[in-house]
């Protein structure tokens, strides 16, 4: 959590030293407000005491208030300040960590988790500095001030004010101890009932054509009666807190008047009113000094959940990019020529490797394919050719230079890349087809004739704003394959000289393929083309397959050939056509 | 040159749903929670008297400490009355301690209460989920629902036992410290009352001001989420269209956003407990002088004061309790609002007036369709005019492209929805006479999504249907020939299925159509894709899929051709519609859709 606090820089600190001594400055005004009090009091009870000087007195009590009022205002404004800053900062630092990231990272925390961990942890970690921060700084210098004032008024009232402290403490301790550990498991409990709640959901139809809903409902019972066996217990304990406090808080007041009695008789003469205004005053400073124990307390209670969230950021922000921009951004003399050299790769810390000894080369104008069951290490080729890993042996050259040396960006202008899971924006269709940044202008027309090519013009000019139209987050609003096609009009919008196709046709029937790959055949004569996939339709007019089997590169070459002396290719023929139908092809 | 395409405006998106939330129609749904209260609502009314006893105890209490400082005081010259002393402090010590008992006794029947009312909507949902029309999930999201279940619930359920004790217990305390400060001094009264209402009035003017800044923070808040979530999804893609640049700038404007609310919604809002501080000090010095000067002149007691003092501070901290208790009202109601919208969804036909009953074991297996129309809509009728006959044991594929509308057929087989004209008979009765649980009774129905629950093994392939021994499930098994992976599992049947299994896509499906089999009706309904499998699975769930099919009235959306030649009868759909049946060389003979999607396969 410390560590975090580096994000600070001078003017940060500034603010923080001014907050600290604004924060003893109402201090000294708090505690100075029970001494007006007692004065006050006095002047009461004192026999033939001038109005003037009740009124003088509460006006010093008014002003004492009102200073720290003000100061209050002025900490809250430059805490606040600070908080906010410092949750834009390192929400901004770990949002530009994050997009420098490699694959390898992103795999390493999971997306969901880097999503929390720049969302919520950050806000945790901003809720407990805003509240925190002045408590942390208030509550002990309240406590030990306060502590001194009263110390040496009466030791038997000390020592009951003592005693209120150590109970409320150890209230506070038993229940941390006796519900914290089973907060967690009523967490675990809400996860459980999610998880049946959404598998009833998802199986809805298993569910129903097997007659199991109460078998469902049952199961969901099951786990309701415990959370709320458990809850009810958690709730229980923590309502004792506030009638118990209350209770403390009002018996010492009581004590304190009570031990004051006997105090007052067993005085001298001369003693008697000061001990009894003493009294008034010593009740106040008990109060603030329960107070500000009760605040320490919040503290440890809030502390733990903002550190574990700090240790998370700093987990992210602490993490090395594997994959290292070069500096290559020349115009190069070859294009649209893509070579393996003996490429193998595995992930850091796995033992076997997902691609062995890979080796192929196109040439401008290739389409070359590549097929094989999954786990194969298909869609793997794809993320070395687009540098979101770095192979582990061999290398990856693109029109001549290895892609380690290519200014990313500069790399990513000649690829046209299209995932296997279409990623949509929310934003226009034409902010979707257009998107990202090539170095050249995209116009119109070329969006438009990239959809058409896509096979996508059909239903975007049947939307209701045509190109227009809002895509929601994630395209829920449109069909998988409609996303698919968009998916593939971007690339096409972004004229590259490579295209790479990672299993991109999976979402589209065979006709749809098969008139989408002919279109971009026409439109792209010159283009090279790398093309994953699943059906053997879809690559059967490549010139160069290359079929992977666990890894390994087990035959190169047409689907002839591959017909003729590869049985892993034939195999994966055989299971989705017939043989007539493979040999008319 | 970067793209300048404009980026609509983003509506509130995101995770965070704001803690100020506002309900369509308070009163509403306020008398609908009382109607789902009906039988707590003596036990709630009891909470209450206890937490109004236990207000009105601690009203009492500064009464009689000022009772307790002028016997002190008085015995100043003379000598303390220590009988008196006792007797008060006695007293004391016993109203403190009633009104800790109600209060947490209070407390302590709110929260069961509020605990068992959760539980109890918890449970109204989970059976609402399954009594609901398909038709329903196609409208609404499932994360939807199930915040309903988690957030909603437990948002009624905290607010329950938190605001609504201490809104009473507050409510008390206000009404009763201004009728005791009245009783003990009228003049006091008005003085501490006036000095606390100049201070209200300016801390209600802020939390106005701050309440608008908080609604705008989770706004914003909710905007930036989203677009994290959105590139951080996205990353691959972001990264390969050099889309960095543009995800920052907006990053930033949105990041910018969130601080100006968040700073000023914090300050705000961190004002309210500097201001109520000062009200009190406020309220103490008015007191104070205006009691000093009352003493002086020899009205009132000194005792007067120090009551008053404690008077000061009982009557200004309920205000703010009360405010934060309607804030937190008000989301209750919202919250409420939206989980009883759901319990009060339309339901499916009650069938308890349907007697007939066709015995799973009986049934031959002969369907027919008789001038069936359906459509999800009433005004947009997809199956218009659909006429066959099936025979017992015959095989029907249904094929068609992507978004043809093929579980349509399952939905009406199944009757999951009702067809809106016509009529489909199983074996001579009408579906309409038949309830749903007896129809599903006489299918076996094997998805392309496989479903398995968290659970043991067992309880996945035995779904639902008591007495199945292990042999019968180890017998299924082994006929899918998924036994042997099985039997490599620790605990065997009773290995615990969880997600992000070791089982893999292939193994699943095997294991689906082992449930299947056990089973065990007359007629099936298959879905044959097998898209993320490997070729060696694929064979196997192949061979599997087609021994499920012997001996059963088999409807299959079929996605081999060896499947497909095979079929009785072909249904072709597109668009949702039926547009071509027959076999397959009737239809490659007509030369239409069918025969145009078949040789779309070689083409190239």
């Amino acid at each position: 959590m410390l560590k975090l606090l580096k994000n600070f820089d001078k003017k940060d600190w500034l603010i923080v030293l001014v907050a600290l001594l604004l924060i003893v400055f109402q201090v000294w005004l708090d505690l100075k407000l029970p001494d007006y009090m007692s004065e006050i009091t006095r002047l009461v009870q004192t026999e033939g005491s001038e109005i003037n000087e009740v009124l003088k007195q509460g006006g010093y009590m008014l002003l004492c208030a009102g200073g720290s009022l003000a100061s209050a205002m002025i900490v809250g404004y430059l805490t606040s300040f600070i908080s906010a800053t410092f949750s834009q900062k390192l929400r901004k630092q770990l949002f530009e960590k994050v997009q420098n990231f490699g694959m390898e990272e992103i795999k390493k925390f999971s997306t969901s988790s880097l999503i929390t961990r720049t969302t919520n942890d950050i806000t945790n970690i901003q809720m407990f500095i805003a509240m925190g921060l002045q408590m942390l700084i208030k509550a002990p210098i309240t406590a030990v001030w306060a502590v001194l004032k009263i110390l040496d008024k009466s030791w038997q009232w000390s020592a009951v004010t003592g005693a209120a402290v150590l109970v409320l403490i150890m209230m506070v301790i038993i229940l941390m101890i006796t519900v914290m550990p089973k907060f967690k498991l009523v967490q675990k409990l809400i996860d459980k009932i999610n998880g049946i709640t959404r598998e009833n959901l998802t199986g809805i139809r298993v569910v129903r054509a097997f007659n199991a809903e109460k078998y469902q409902e049952e199961k969901f019972d099951d786990k309701n009666k415990e959370l709320t066996k458990m809850q009810m217990f958690n709730q229980r304990m923590m309502a004792l807190m506030s009638p118990v406090m209350y209770l403390i808080m009002n018996l010492l007041t009581l004590s304190i008047y009570f031990i004051g009695a006997y105090l007052i008789d067993a005085a001298q003469m001369m003693d008697k009113v000061n001990i009894f205004s003493n009294m008034v005053v010593f009740s106040s400073y008990a109060m603030q000094v329960i107070m500000a124990f009760l605040m320490l307390a919040m503290i440890f209670i809030m502390y733990p959940r903002a550190n574990v969230s700090a240790g998370r950021i700093r987990e992210v922000i602490d993490t090395e990019t594997s994959v290292k921009d070069g500096k290559f951004d020349k115009p190069t003399k070859i294009t649209g020529e893509i070579e393996f050299k003996n490429v193998s790769f595995k992930y850091p810390d796995a033992d076997e490797y997902v691609l062995k000894d890979i080796s192929f080369k196109a040439k401008k104008g290739d389409t070359i394919a590549i097929i094989g069951s999954t786990g194969s290490g298909k869609s793997t080729i794809v993320n070395l050719i687009m540098r979101f890993y770095d192979v582990t042996d061999g290398e990856i050259l693109i029109d001549g230079v290895n892609v380690k040396k290519y200014k990313q960006e500069y790399l990513y202008n000649k690829l046209g890349y299209v995932p296997q899971k279409a990623v949509m924006f929310s934003g226009s269709v034409n902010y979707n087809v257009s998107y990202g940044d090539n170095g050249k202008e995209k116009s119109d027309k070329l969006i438009k004739e990239a959809t058409r090519v896509a096979q996508a013009k059909e239903f975007v000019e049947k939307m209701p704003k045509k190109y227009e139209t809002d895509i929601a987050q994630g395209g829920t609003n449109i069909s998988g394959g409609q996303k698919q096609r968009l998916s593939i009009a971007r690339a096409i919008a972004k004229e590259p000289e490579i295209y790479i196709f990672d299993d991109s046709f999976s979402a589209l029937d065979y006709k749809t393929d098969y008139v989408l790959r002919k279109e971009l055949k026409k439109y792209t004569k010159d283009a090279t083309s790398v093309i994953v996939a699943q059906r053997i339709g879809t690559i059967i007019n490549a010139d160069k397959i290359i079929v992977l089997d666990s890894g390994s590169c087990v035959g190169v070459g047409t689907h002839k050939e591959l017909l003729k002396n590869c049985d892993v290719y034939r195999e994966i023929a055989y299971s989705q056509l017939s043989k007539e139908e493979l040999e008319n092809a | 040159m970067r793209n300048e395409k404009a980026r609509p405006q983003r509506m509130g998106h995101g995770p965070n749903r704001g803690s100020s939330e506002k309900p369509k129609d308070f009163k509403n749904a306020i008398k609908s929670m009382i109607k789902y209260l009906n039988k707590y609502i003596v036990i709630i009314v009891i909470a209450f008297i206890l937490a109004a006893l236990s207000s009105v105890l601690s009203i009492i209490g500064p009464n009689k400490l000022s009772d307790l400082t002028d016997v002190i005081t008085n015995g100043l010259l003379t000598g303390i009355n220590f009988d008196k002393v006792i007797s008060i402090g006695a007293f004391l010590l016993s109203i403190y301690l009633l009104s800790a008992a109600f209060s947490y006794i209070q407390n302590f029947i709110m929260v069961t209460v509020s605990n068992n009312f959760a539980r109890d909507l918890r449970n109204k949902i989970s059976v609402k989920i399954n009594s609901l029309p398909l038709k329903y999930f196609d409208s609404h999201s499932y994360g939807d629902i199930l915040s309903r279940v988690t957030n909603d619930v437990d948002t009624i359920n905290f607010s329950m036992h938190q605001s609504l004790g201490t809104l009473v217990a507050a409510t008390t305390l206000f009404i009763g410290s201004i009728i005791m400060m009245f009783v003990t001094n009228w003049i006091l009264a008005i003085t501490a009352i006036v000095a606390s209402l100049i201070g209200f009035a300016f801390m209600f003017l802020i939390l106005g001001k701050s309440q608008k800044y908080f609604d705008q923070r989770q706004v914003q808040l909710g905007n930036l989420n989203g677009h994290i979530e959105e590139i951080y999804s996205s990353h691959n893609v972001v990264k390969a269209y050099n889309g960095n640049k543009d995800a920052s700038d907006e990053f930033d404007k949105l990041n910018t956003n969130v601080f100006t609310c968040d700073r000023m919604s914090q300050f705000l809002s961190g004002l309210m407990q500097p201001i109520m501080q000062f009200i009190g000090n406020f309220g103490y010095v008015a007191v104070c002088v205006v009691g000093a000067i009352l003493t002086m002149n020899g009205q009132i007691s000194f005792g007067v004061i120090v009551a008053f003092m404690i008077y000061v501070r009982l009557f200004t901290n309920p205000l703010s309790q009360i405010a934060q208790g309607m804030t937190s009202l008000q989301s209750t109601a919202a919250a409420s609002e939206r989980v009883f919208e759901f319990l009060e969804e339309k339901e499916m036909e009650d069938e308890s007036s349907l007697v007939k009953h066709l015995d799973s074991s009986k049934v031959k297996g002969s369907i027919e369709f008789k001038h069936v129309k359906f459509g999800y809509n009433k005004d947009k009728i997809i199956i218009k005019d659909f006429n066959c006959k099936v025979n017992p044991g015959e095989k029907i594929a249904i094929v068609g492209p992507t978004g043809a509308g093929k579980t349509t057929m399952v939905n009406l087989l199944m009757k999951f929805y009702n067809i809106n004209d016509g009529d489909i008979l199983i074996d001579g009765v009408s579906v309409k006479d038949l309830t749903r649980e007896n129809i599903h009774d006489l299918f076996i129905m094997v998805l392309q999504d496989t479903w398995l629950f968290n659970g043991t093994i067992r309880d996945n392939i035995r779904y639902n249907k008591d007495h199945v021994s292990d042999e019968s499930i180890m017998e299924a098994l082994k006929t899918v020939g998924v036994d042997h992976f099985v039997k490599s599992l620790p605990g065997v049947l009773n290995y615990e299925i969880a997600d992000n299994e070791s089982i893999s896509a292939g193994q699943k499906q095997l294991l689906t159509i082992a449930r299947g089999m056990i089973k065990d009706a007359p007629f099936l309904i298959l879905d044959e894709a097998t898209s993320s499998v490997d070729t060696r699975t694929e064979e196997l769930v192949q061979k599997a899929m087609d021994k499920l099919t012997e001996g059963r009235t088999s409807f299959i959306i079929a996605h081999r051709l060896s499947t497909i030649k095979n079929a009785d009868l072909i249904l072709v759909m597109n668009e949702g519609n039926i547009i071509e049946q027959g076999n397959h060389e009737e239809l490659m003979k007509k030369n239409g859709f069918y025969a145009e999607l078949y040789n779309s396969q070689f083409q190239n």
